[in-house]
Protein backbone atom coordinates (compact mmCIF):
# COMPACT_ATOMS: atom_id res chain seq x y z
CA UNK A 1 0.00 0.00 0.00
CA UNK A 2 2.25 2.31 0.84
CA UNK A 3 4.21 2.00 -2.95
CA UNK A 4 1.03 2.53 -4.60
CA UNK A 5 0.07 5.43 -2.44
CA UNK A 6 2.93 7.01 -2.91
CA UNK A 7 2.50 7.53 -6.67
CA UNK A 8 -0.74 9.43 -5.71
CA UNK A 9 1.19 12.15 -3.74
CA UNK A 10 0.15 15.10 -6.36
CA UNK A 11 -3.53 14.37 -5.29
CA UNK A 12 -2.55 13.99 -1.80
CA UNK A 13 -0.27 16.29 -0.47
CA UNK A 14 0.40 18.80 -3.61
CA UNK A 15 -2.38 20.80 -2.56
CA UNK A 16 -1.86 21.12 0.84
CA UNK A 17 1.99 21.44 0.45
CA UNK A 18 1.82 24.98 -2.50
CA UNK A 19 -0.68 26.49 -0.24
CA UNK A 20 1.21 25.95 2.46
CA UNK A 21 4.32 27.31 1.21
CA UNK A 22 2.37 30.57 -0.19
CA UNK A 23 0.66 30.80 2.81
CA UNK A 24 3.55 30.28 5.24
CA UNK A 25 6.78 28.87 4.33
CA UNK A 26 7.85 31.53 1.70
CA UNK A 27 5.83 34.62 4.05
CA UNK A 28 8.27 33.24 7.17
CA UNK A 29 11.86 33.75 5.52
CA UNK A 30 11.60 36.57 3.25
CA UNK A 31 10.42 37.89 6.78
CA UNK A 32 13.48 36.48 8.74
CA UNK A 33 15.45 37.57 5.69
CA UNK A 34 14.15 41.15 5.92
CA UNK A 35 14.34 41.44 9.46
CA UNK A 36 18.01 41.89 8.49
CA UNK A 37 17.50 44.18 5.93
CA UNK A 38 16.74 48.22 5.24
CA UNK A 39 14.10 48.17 2.60
CA UNK A 40 10.88 50.08 0.89
CA UNK A 41 9.69 47.22 -1.10
CA UNK A 42 10.88 43.81 -0.48
CA UNK A 43 12.53 43.98 -4.39
CA UNK A 44 15.19 46.64 -3.08
CA UNK A 45 16.15 45.65 0.19
CA UNK A 46 20.10 45.95 1.71
CA UNK A 47 21.61 44.04 3.93
CA UNK A 48 22.34 45.32 7.37
CA UNK A 49 22.90 42.68 9.71
CA UNK A 50 21.87 43.13 12.76
CA UNK A 51 21.43 47.07 12.57
CA UNK A 52 17.96 46.56 13.17
CA UNK A 53 17.63 44.26 16.03
CA UNK A 54 19.71 47.09 17.87
CA UNK A 55 17.64 49.44 17.23
CA UNK A 56 15.01 47.47 18.46
CA UNK A 57 16.69 46.80 21.48
CA UNK A 58 18.34 50.00 22.29
CA UNK A 59 16.85 52.91 20.37
CA UNK A 60 12.97 52.03 20.37
CA UNK A 61 12.10 52.64 24.20
CA UNK A 62 8.22 51.73 22.62
CA UNK A 63 8.94 48.46 21.94
CA UNK A 64 9.74 47.87 25.72
CA UNK A 65 7.07 49.92 27.20
CA UNK A 66 4.71 47.50 25.26
CA UNK A 67 6.51 44.14 26.23
CA UNK A 68 6.56 45.96 30.07
CA UNK A 69 2.67 46.15 29.39
CA UNK A 70 2.26 43.20 27.53
CA UNK A 71 3.74 41.16 30.49
CA UNK A 72 1.76 43.20 33.13
CA UNK A 73 -1.37 42.50 31.30
CA UNK A 74 -0.88 38.97 30.47
CA UNK A 75 0.14 38.27 34.31
CA UNK A 76 -3.07 39.98 35.74
CA UNK A 77 -5.56 38.11 32.64
CA UNK A 78 -4.07 35.04 33.21
CA UNK A 79 -4.42 34.49 36.88
CA UNK A 80 -7.58 36.23 36.90
CA UNK A 81 -8.96 34.07 34.38
CA UNK A 82 -7.99 30.88 35.78
CA UNK A 83 -9.06 31.33 39.44
CA UNK A 84 -12.58 32.42 37.73
CA UNK A 85 -12.73 29.73 35.40
CA UNK A 86 -11.88 27.35 37.99
CA UNK A 87 -14.49 28.19 40.67
CA UNK A 88 -17.09 28.72 38.14
CA UNK A 89 -16.40 25.00 37.01
CA UNK A 90 -16.24 23.65 40.72
CA UNK A 91 -19.82 25.29 41.14
CA UNK A 92 -21.21 23.88 37.44
CA UNK A 93 -19.99 20.53 38.22
CA UNK A 94 -21.93 19.36 41.32
CA UNK A 95 -25.26 18.75 39.50
CA UNK A 96 -27.05 21.89 40.23
CA UNK A 97 -30.35 22.90 38.65
CA UNK A 98 -29.05 24.93 35.96
CA UNK A 99 -25.80 23.25 34.56
CA UNK A 100 -26.10 23.26 30.96
CA UNK A 101 -28.03 26.56 30.80
CA UNK A 102 -25.06 28.41 32.23
CA UNK A 103 -22.48 26.30 30.63
CA UNK A 104 -24.03 27.64 27.38
CA UNK A 105 -24.21 31.68 28.78
CA UNK A 106 -20.68 31.52 29.90
CA UNK A 107 -19.23 30.02 27.15
CA UNK A 108 -20.45 31.95 24.74
CA UNK A 109 -18.90 35.46 24.47
CA UNK A 110 -16.36 33.33 22.71
CA UNK A 111 -17.82 32.75 19.58
CA UNK A 112 -18.05 36.64 19.12
CA UNK A 113 -14.62 37.78 17.37
CA UNK A 114 -12.47 40.17 19.14
CA UNK A 115 -13.09 43.51 16.69
CA UNK A 116 -17.05 43.42 17.43
CA UNK A 117 -16.53 41.94 21.47
CA UNK A 118 -14.20 45.30 21.59
CA UNK A 119 -16.62 47.59 20.45
CA UNK A 120 -19.74 46.53 22.29
CA UNK A 121 -17.66 46.76 25.46
CA UNK A 122 -16.42 50.27 24.64
CA UNK A 123 -20.03 51.45 24.65
CA UNK A 124 -20.85 50.12 27.83
CA UNK A 125 -17.85 51.43 29.12
CA UNK A 126 -17.60 54.45 28.16
CA UNK A 127 -21.39 55.74 28.25
CA UNK A 128 -22.36 53.88 30.38
CA UNK A 129 -19.70 54.27 33.49
CA UNK A 130 -16.62 56.24 32.77
CA UNK A 131 -18.38 59.28 31.46
CA UNK A 132 -21.62 59.59 33.26
CA UNK A 133 -19.49 58.35 36.69
CA UNK A 134 -15.82 60.67 36.02
CA UNK A 135 -16.74 62.74 32.86
CA UNK A 136 -13.56 60.52 31.06
CA UNK A 137 -13.28 57.99 28.36
CA UNK A 138 -11.15 54.98 27.77
CA UNK A 139 -8.62 57.21 25.99
CA UNK A 140 -8.25 59.43 29.25
CA UNK A 141 -6.05 57.09 31.38
CA UNK A 142 -3.73 54.00 30.74
CA UNK A 143 -4.93 52.58 33.53
CA UNK A 144 -8.85 52.67 32.46
CA UNK A 145 -7.13 50.91 29.21
CA UNK A 146 -5.68 48.32 31.05
CA UNK A 147 -8.56 47.69 33.24
CA UNK A 148 -11.08 47.95 30.70
CA UNK A 149 -8.92 45.26 27.94
CA UNK A 150 -8.50 42.98 31.48
CA UNK A 151 -12.73 42.94 31.69
CA UNK A 152 -12.77 42.23 28.42
CA UNK A 153 -10.27 39.37 27.72
CA UNK A 154 -11.57 38.11 30.55
CA UNK A 155 -15.26 38.03 29.92
CA UNK A 156 -14.51 36.14 26.26
CA UNK A 157 -12.14 33.68 27.89
CA UNK A 158 -13.39 32.67 31.39
CA UNK A 159 -16.41 30.59 29.38
CA UNK A 160 -13.80 29.07 27.05
CA UNK A 161 -11.39 27.79 30.05
CA UNK A 162 -14.36 26.77 32.31
CA UNK A 163 -15.47 24.01 29.86
CA UNK A 164 -11.76 22.80 29.48
CA UNK A 165 -11.71 22.55 33.35
CA UNK A 166 -15.24 20.99 33.68
CA UNK A 167 -13.92 18.03 31.61
CA UNK A 168 -10.74 17.89 33.70
CA UNK A 169 -13.38 17.83 36.73
CA UNK A 170 -15.27 15.06 35.30
CA UNK A 171 -12.67 12.68 35.37
CA UNK A 172 -11.73 12.71 38.56
CA UNK A 173 -13.28 9.44 39.83
CA UNK A 174 -15.94 9.74 42.89
CA UNK A 175 -14.56 7.51 44.91
CA UNK A 176 -11.41 9.30 45.67
CA UNK A 177 -13.03 12.02 46.85
CA UNK A 178 -15.69 10.13 48.97
CA UNK A 179 -12.37 8.19 50.53
CA UNK A 180 -11.21 11.79 51.02
CA UNK A 181 -14.21 12.44 52.85
CA UNK A 182 -14.10 9.52 54.93
CA UNK A 183 -10.84 10.09 55.83
CA UNK A 184 -11.97 13.04 57.43
CA UNK A 185 -10.72 15.66 55.21
CA UNK A 186 -12.75 18.70 54.85
CA UNK A 187 -14.19 20.49 51.62
CA UNK A 188 -10.57 22.91 51.25
CA UNK A 189 -8.46 19.75 52.19
CA UNK A 190 -9.88 17.68 49.64
CA UNK A 191 -9.40 19.85 46.99
CA UNK A 192 -6.16 21.15 47.66
CA UNK A 193 -4.85 17.28 47.94
CA UNK A 194 -7.20 15.22 45.72
CA UNK A 195 -8.66 17.40 42.81
CA UNK A 196 -6.07 20.08 42.40
CA UNK A 197 -3.42 17.21 41.78
CA UNK A 198 -5.73 15.27 39.33
CA UNK A 199 -6.72 18.22 36.97
CA UNK A 200 -3.14 19.14 37.14
CA UNK A 201 -3.25 18.62 33.18
CA UNK A 202 -6.67 20.83 32.51
CA UNK A 203 -4.87 23.78 34.97
CA UNK A 204 -1.30 23.29 32.34
CA UNK A 205 -3.32 23.50 29.17
CA UNK A 206 -5.37 27.00 30.36
CA UNK A 207 -2.78 28.77 31.66
CA UNK A 208 -0.38 28.21 28.33
CA UNK A 209 -3.93 28.80 26.50
CA UNK A 210 -4.52 32.14 28.37
CA UNK A 211 -0.84 32.78 28.78
CA UNK A 212 -0.47 32.98 24.27
CA UNK A 213 -3.70 34.50 23.85
CA UNK A 214 -3.18 37.38 26.43
CA UNK A 215 0.43 37.56 24.34
CA UNK A 216 -1.01 37.52 20.98
CA UNK A 217 -3.90 39.86 21.52
CA UNK A 218 -4.19 42.71 18.95
CA UNK A 219 -7.83 42.34 17.81
CA UNK A 220 -9.74 43.80 21.28
CA UNK A 221 -6.90 46.38 21.82
CA UNK A 222 -7.34 48.07 18.53
CA UNK A 223 -10.97 48.25 19.15
CA UNK A 224 -11.15 48.83 22.79
CA UNK A 225 -8.24 51.30 23.38
CA UNK A 226 -6.32 51.60 19.72
CA UNK A 227 -3.04 52.36 22.10
CA UNK A 228 -4.62 55.33 23.19
CA UNK A 229 -3.33 57.41 25.24
CA UNK A 230 -0.15 58.02 23.21
CA UNK A 231 0.71 54.70 22.86
CA UNK A 232 0.72 53.65 26.06
CA UNK A 233 -2.09 51.20 26.42
CA UNK A 234 -0.02 49.65 23.28
CA UNK A 235 0.15 45.74 23.49
CA UNK A 236 3.27 44.08 21.35
CA UNK A 237 1.14 43.30 18.50
CA UNK A 238 -0.53 46.35 17.85
CA UNK A 239 3.21 48.22 18.29
CA UNK A 240 4.60 46.05 15.54
CA UNK A 241 1.94 47.12 12.91
CA UNK A 242 2.35 50.32 14.46
CA UNK A 243 6.20 50.63 13.89
CA UNK A 244 5.69 49.40 10.61
CA UNK A 245 6.19 52.74 7.97
CA UNK A 246 6.51 55.28 10.30
CA UNK A 247 10.58 56.28 9.43
CA UNK A 248 12.54 54.97 6.24
CA UNK A 249 14.32 52.79 8.13
CA UNK A 250 10.92 51.46 10.10
CA UNK A 251 9.83 48.54 7.88
CA UNK A 252 13.09 46.53 9.01
CA UNK A 253 12.97 47.50 12.67
CA UNK A 254 9.31 46.23 12.82
CA UNK A 255 9.88 43.07 11.18
CA UNK A 256 12.75 42.44 13.63
CA UNK A 257 10.22 43.17 16.41
CA UNK A 258 8.06 40.62 14.82
CA UNK A 259 10.90 37.80 15.47
CA UNK A 260 11.64 38.96 18.74
CA UNK A 261 7.87 38.31 19.46
CA UNK A 262 7.81 35.18 17.28
CA UNK A 263 10.77 34.13 19.80
CA UNK A 264 9.16 35.04 22.72
CA UNK A 265 5.96 33.08 21.95
CA UNK A 266 8.26 30.11 20.84
CA UNK A 267 9.85 30.27 24.02
CA UNK A 268 6.22 29.98 25.95
CA UNK A 269 4.83 27.06 23.59
CA UNK A 270 8.42 24.70 24.36
CA UNK A 271 8.07 25.24 28.17
CA UNK A 272 4.30 24.14 27.64
CA UNK A 273 5.80 21.26 25.54
CA UNK A 274 7.95 20.09 28.08
CA UNK A 275 5.49 20.75 31.19
CA UNK A 276 3.62 18.01 29.64
CA UNK A 277 5.96 15.51 28.57
CA UNK A 278 7.00 15.73 32.39
CA UNK A 279 3.14 14.85 33.70
CA UNK A 280 3.07 11.90 30.75
CA UNK A 281 6.30 10.25 32.20
CA UNK A 282 4.99 10.72 35.64
CA UNK A 283 1.58 9.14 35.30
CA UNK B 1 -30.80 18.98 46.34
CA UNK B 2 -29.71 20.41 49.47
CA UNK B 3 -30.02 24.10 50.49
CA UNK B 4 -26.40 24.79 49.61
CA UNK B 5 -27.27 23.99 45.98
CA UNK B 6 -30.55 26.58 45.49
CA UNK B 7 -27.81 29.14 46.74
CA UNK B 8 -25.82 28.46 43.99
CA UNK B 9 -28.03 27.98 41.46
CA UNK B 10 -29.51 31.74 42.95
CA UNK B 11 -25.61 32.96 42.85
CA UNK B 12 -25.22 31.68 38.90
CA UNK B 13 -28.15 33.03 37.94
CA UNK B 14 -26.91 36.24 39.00
CA UNK B 15 -23.73 35.97 37.28
CA UNK B 16 -25.11 34.56 34.32
CA UNK B 17 -27.23 38.06 34.34
CA UNK B 18 -24.43 39.99 34.86
CA UNK B 19 -22.80 38.49 31.65
CA UNK B 20 -26.12 38.80 29.22
CA UNK B 21 -25.69 42.38 30.15
CA UNK B 22 -23.25 43.87 27.84
CA UNK B 23 -25.37 42.07 25.58
CA UNK B 24 -29.06 43.06 26.63
CA UNK B 25 -27.82 46.60 26.61
CA UNK B 26 -26.17 46.40 22.86
CA UNK B 27 -30.06 45.39 21.63
CA UNK B 28 -31.70 47.78 23.87
CA UNK B 29 -29.53 50.65 22.59
CA UNK B 30 -29.81 49.82 19.14
CA UNK B 31 -33.37 50.97 18.88
CA UNK B 32 -32.72 53.91 20.30
CA UNK B 33 -32.18 57.41 19.07
CA UNK B 34 -28.61 58.08 18.46
CA UNK B 35 -28.83 60.91 20.60
CA UNK B 36 -30.27 59.28 23.29
CA UNK B 37 -27.15 56.46 23.43
CA UNK B 38 -24.20 58.25 24.16
CA UNK B 39 -26.07 60.32 26.82
CA UNK B 40 -27.50 57.40 28.94
CA UNK B 41 -26.65 54.27 27.67
CA UNK B 42 -28.56 52.03 30.34
CA UNK B 43 -31.80 53.36 29.93
CA UNK B 44 -35.00 51.95 28.10
CA UNK B 45 -36.29 53.48 24.93
CA UNK B 46 -39.05 55.59 25.92
CA UNK B 47 -41.56 57.04 23.46
CA UNK B 48 -39.30 59.84 22.36
CA UNK B 49 -36.28 57.42 22.05
CA UNK B 50 -37.75 54.66 20.56
CA UNK B 51 -36.82 54.66 16.51
CA UNK B 52 -38.17 51.45 15.47
CA UNK B 53 -36.11 49.93 12.59
CA UNK B 54 -34.45 53.43 12.12
CA UNK B 55 -30.88 52.10 13.23
CA UNK B 56 -30.49 49.37 11.52
CA UNK B 57 -31.82 50.74 7.44
CA UNK B 58 -29.10 53.25 8.21
CA UNK B 59 -26.09 51.04 9.27
CA UNK B 60 -26.95 48.54 6.34
CA UNK B 61 -26.99 51.33 3.54
CA UNK B 62 -23.92 53.11 5.36
CA UNK B 63 -21.43 50.33 5.30
CA UNK B 64 -23.32 47.47 2.25
CA UNK B 65 -23.55 45.28 5.15
CA UNK B 66 -25.35 42.75 3.06
CA UNK B 67 -22.36 42.49 0.95
CA UNK B 68 -20.12 42.19 3.55
CA UNK B 69 -21.88 39.37 5.21
CA UNK B 70 -21.61 37.80 2.05
CA UNK B 71 -18.19 38.15 1.70
CA UNK B 72 -17.46 37.10 5.16
CA UNK B 73 -19.24 33.89 3.84
CA UNK B 74 -17.74 33.05 1.04
CA UNK B 75 -14.38 33.80 2.50
CA UNK B 76 -15.26 30.88 5.80
CA UNK B 77 -17.30 28.63 3.50
CA UNK B 78 -14.78 28.30 0.90
CA UNK B 79 -11.77 28.37 3.67
CA UNK B 80 -12.60 25.52 5.90
CA UNK B 81 -14.26 23.48 2.71
CA UNK B 82 -10.76 23.66 1.73
CA UNK B 83 -9.21 23.02 4.62
CA UNK B 84 -10.96 20.05 5.19
CA UNK B 85 -10.80 18.54 2.13
CA UNK B 86 -6.99 18.98 1.55
CA UNK B 87 -5.60 18.44 4.86
CA UNK B 88 -7.40 15.52 5.80
CA UNK B 89 -5.77 14.26 2.56
CA UNK B 90 -2.62 15.60 3.14
CA UNK B 91 -2.66 14.00 6.79
CA UNK B 92 -3.73 10.32 5.61
CA UNK B 93 -0.54 10.66 3.22
CA UNK B 94 1.75 11.73 5.64
CA UNK B 95 0.91 9.27 8.34
CA UNK B 96 0.60 6.30 5.94
CA UNK B 97 3.46 6.84 4.02
CA UNK B 98 5.77 7.94 6.36
CA UNK B 99 9.41 7.95 5.85
CA UNK B 100 11.74 11.09 6.25
CA UNK B 101 10.21 13.58 3.90
CA UNK B 102 6.83 13.64 5.38
CA UNK B 103 8.18 13.39 8.55
CA UNK B 104 10.25 16.79 8.20
CA UNK B 105 6.73 17.83 6.39
CA UNK B 106 4.73 16.93 9.47
CA UNK B 107 7.58 18.90 12.07
CA UNK B 108 7.14 21.72 9.58
CA UNK B 109 3.36 21.82 9.91
CA UNK B 110 3.31 21.69 13.71
CA UNK B 111 6.12 23.93 13.84
CA UNK B 112 3.96 27.02 12.00
CA UNK B 113 1.27 26.57 14.95
CA UNK B 114 3.78 28.17 17.14
CA UNK B 115 4.25 31.15 14.99
CA UNK B 116 2.13 34.50 15.40
CA UNK B 117 0.42 36.02 12.65
CA UNK B 118 2.99 39.06 12.98
CA UNK B 119 5.74 37.32 12.06
CA UNK B 120 4.19 37.06 8.66
CA UNK B 121 2.20 40.06 8.57
CA UNK B 122 4.32 42.02 5.97
CA UNK B 123 5.65 39.62 3.95
CA UNK B 124 2.13 37.56 3.77
CA UNK B 125 0.25 40.32 1.79
CA UNK B 126 3.37 40.77 -0.26
CA UNK B 127 3.44 37.07 -1.61
CA UNK B 128 -0.52 36.91 -1.82
CA UNK B 129 -0.57 39.77 -3.94
CA UNK B 130 1.50 38.77 -6.41
CA UNK B 131 0.14 35.79 -7.03
CA UNK B 132 -3.00 37.29 -7.10
CA UNK B 133 -4.81 35.83 -4.15
CA UNK B 134 -6.58 39.41 -2.45
CA UNK B 135 -10.36 37.99 -3.81
CA UNK B 136 -13.30 36.75 -1.23
CA UNK B 137 -12.69 33.68 -3.78
CA UNK B 138 -9.28 33.31 -3.40
CA UNK B 139 -7.82 34.18 0.12
CA UNK B 140 -9.28 30.91 1.18
CA UNK B 141 -5.70 29.64 -0.47
CA UNK B 142 -4.12 31.65 1.72
CA UNK B 143 -5.96 30.34 4.69
CA UNK B 144 -5.51 27.12 3.55
CA UNK B 145 -1.76 27.77 3.68
CA UNK B 146 -1.61 29.57 6.85
CA UNK B 147 -4.21 27.43 8.98
CA UNK B 148 -2.59 24.00 7.72
CA UNK B 149 -0.80 23.47 10.47
CA UNK B 150 -3.63 23.07 13.04
CA UNK B 151 -5.93 20.35 11.05
CA UNK B 152 -2.89 18.86 9.47
CA UNK B 153 -2.07 18.03 13.42
CA UNK B 154 -5.66 17.13 14.49
CA UNK B 155 -5.93 14.78 11.11
CA UNK B 156 -2.78 13.03 11.93
CA UNK B 157 -3.52 12.21 15.56
CA UNK B 158 -6.78 11.05 14.43
CA UNK B 159 -5.23 9.00 11.50
CA UNK B 160 -2.96 7.11 14.14
CA UNK B 161 -5.77 5.89 15.70
CA UNK B 162 -7.60 3.67 12.58
CA UNK B 163 -6.50 0.18 12.13
CA UNK B 164 -4.58 -0.26 8.86
CA UNK B 165 -6.25 -3.48 8.42
CA UNK B 166 -9.65 -1.68 7.17
CA UNK B 167 -7.60 0.38 4.87
CA UNK B 168 -5.56 -2.85 3.32
CA UNK B 169 -8.99 -4.86 2.73
CA UNK B 170 -10.33 -1.97 0.90
CA UNK B 171 -7.32 -2.20 -1.00
CA UNK B 172 -7.05 -5.73 -1.67
CA UNK B 173 -10.57 -5.58 -2.87
CA UNK B 174 -9.60 -3.24 -6.00
CA UNK B 175 -9.69 0.36 -4.46
CA UNK B 176 -7.45 2.88 -5.67
CA UNK B 177 -5.80 5.17 -2.61
CA UNK B 178 -8.64 8.10 -3.61
CA UNK B 179 -12.05 6.00 -3.15
CA UNK B 180 -10.10 4.45 -0.19
CA UNK B 181 -10.22 7.07 1.26
CA UNK B 182 -13.29 8.69 0.65
CA UNK B 183 -15.22 5.90 0.92
CA UNK B 184 -13.22 4.24 3.68
CA UNK B 185 -11.25 7.06 6.03
CA UNK B 186 -13.54 9.86 5.28
CA UNK B 187 -16.21 8.66 7.04
CA UNK B 188 -14.14 7.38 10.06
CA UNK B 189 -13.18 10.79 10.48
CA UNK B 190 -16.40 12.35 10.54
CA UNK B 191 -15.86 13.48 14.28
CA UNK B 192 -12.36 15.02 13.71
CA UNK B 193 -14.00 16.99 10.18
CA UNK B 194 -16.44 18.66 12.70
CA UNK B 195 -13.98 19.41 14.85
CA UNK B 196 -11.50 21.31 12.62
CA UNK B 197 -14.50 22.64 10.54
CA UNK B 198 -15.26 24.29 14.04
CA UNK B 199 -12.84 25.57 15.07
CA UNK B 200 -11.39 27.17 11.76
CA UNK B 201 -14.50 28.61 11.19
CA UNK B 202 -14.69 30.37 14.35
CA UNK B 203 -10.91 31.69 13.46
CA UNK B 204 -11.79 32.74 9.84
CA UNK B 205 -15.22 34.70 10.41
CA UNK B 206 -14.16 36.69 13.24
CA UNK B 207 -10.49 37.13 11.64
CA UNK B 208 -9.18 40.65 10.94
CA UNK B 209 -5.82 41.22 10.31
CA UNK B 210 -5.44 38.93 7.79
CA UNK B 211 -8.31 40.11 5.35
CA UNK B 212 -7.30 43.80 5.99
CA UNK B 213 -3.96 43.12 4.66
CA UNK B 214 -4.85 40.67 1.97
CA UNK B 215 -8.10 41.64 0.40
CA UNK B 216 -8.02 44.62 -2.19
CA UNK B 217 -10.27 46.81 -0.77
CA UNK B 218 -10.21 49.28 -3.58
CA UNK B 219 -12.60 46.73 -4.82
CA UNK B 220 -14.63 46.97 -1.93
CA UNK B 221 -14.15 43.48 -0.77
CA UNK B 222 -14.75 44.35 3.07
CA UNK B 223 -15.90 41.14 5.86
CA UNK B 224 -17.68 41.81 8.66
CA UNK B 225 -14.68 42.62 10.89
CA UNK B 226 -13.23 45.23 8.50
CA UNK B 227 -16.40 46.56 7.71
CA UNK B 228 -17.57 47.53 11.60
CA UNK B 229 -13.82 48.87 11.98
CA UNK B 230 -13.94 51.30 9.42
CA UNK B 231 -17.31 52.12 10.22
CA UNK B 232 -15.77 52.87 13.71
CA UNK B 233 -12.90 54.89 12.28
CA UNK B 234 -13.73 56.17 8.67
CA UNK B 235 -16.46 58.66 10.33
CA UNK B 236 -14.06 60.32 12.34
CA UNK B 237 -15.59 61.74 15.69
CA UNK B 238 -18.52 61.71 14.01
CA UNK B 239 -19.83 58.60 14.73
CA UNK B 240 -23.51 57.29 14.24
CA UNK B 241 -23.56 55.62 17.33
CA UNK B 242 -27.58 54.40 16.53
CA UNK B 243 -26.70 52.55 13.29
CA UNK B 244 -23.35 51.17 14.86
CA UNK B 245 -25.35 49.40 17.52
CA UNK B 246 -27.49 47.80 14.78
CA UNK B 247 -24.35 46.86 13.19
CA UNK B 248 -22.94 45.28 16.46
CA UNK B 249 -26.18 43.34 16.60
CA UNK B 250 -26.48 42.43 13.01
CA UNK B 251 -22.39 41.22 13.58
CA UNK B 252 -23.12 39.41 16.63
CA UNK B 253 -26.62 37.64 15.19
CA UNK B 254 -25.30 35.02 12.82
CA UNK B 255 -22.78 33.56 15.28
CA UNK B 256 -25.57 33.37 18.03
CA UNK B 257 -27.75 31.26 15.36
CA UNK B 258 -24.53 29.18 14.68
CA UNK B 259 -23.77 28.66 18.67
CA UNK B 260 -27.43 27.83 19.20
CA UNK B 261 -27.67 25.25 16.34
CA UNK B 262 -24.59 23.59 16.99
CA UNK B 263 -23.70 24.16 20.55
CA UNK B 264 -23.07 20.06 21.17
CA UNK B 265 -20.42 20.04 18.41
CA UNK B 266 -18.74 23.54 19.34
CA UNK B 267 -18.30 22.89 22.36
CA UNK B 268 -16.58 19.10 21.81
CA UNK B 269 -14.95 20.57 18.83
CA UNK B 270 -13.04 23.18 21.01
CA UNK B 271 -12.15 20.73 24.11
CA UNK B 272 -10.60 18.47 21.45
CA UNK B 273 -8.87 21.32 19.83
CA UNK B 274 -7.51 22.91 23.47
CA UNK B 275 -5.70 19.45 24.50
CA UNK B 276 -4.44 18.58 21.62
CA UNK B 277 -3.59 22.30 20.07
Amino acid sequence: MNKTLKRWFPIFLLPTLAAFLIGFVVPFFIGLYLSFCEYGTVENATFVGFANYVRVFTADSQFWYSFGFTALFTLVSVVLINVIAFAVALGLTRGIRGTNFFRTVFFMPNLIGGIVLGYIWKMIINYGVLIPLFGKDLSYSTAYGFWGLVLVVAWQQIGYMMIIYISGLQSVPEEQIEAAKIDGAGWWQTLRSVTLPMVMPSITICTFLTLTNSFKLFDQNLALTDGKPFRTTEMLAMCIRNTYGTTPKSHGTAQAMAVVFFLIVAIIALLQLRSTKEKEVQQ
Amino acid sequence: MNKKNYWLTGLFSIVCAIYLFPLAVLVINSFKDKQAITGRVFHLPTKETFVGLQNYLRGITSINFFQSIGYSFIVTVLSVLLILLCTSMCAWFIERVGGRFCRWIYYLFVFSMVVPFQMVMFTLPYVADRLGLTAPWSIPLVYLGFGAGLSVFMFTGFVKSIPLSIEEAAMIDGCTPLSTFFRVVLPIMKPTYISVAILQAMWIWNDYLLPTLVLDKTKGYYTIPMAIQSAMTDSYGSVDYGAFMALLVLAVLPVILFYILGQKHIIKGVISGAVKG
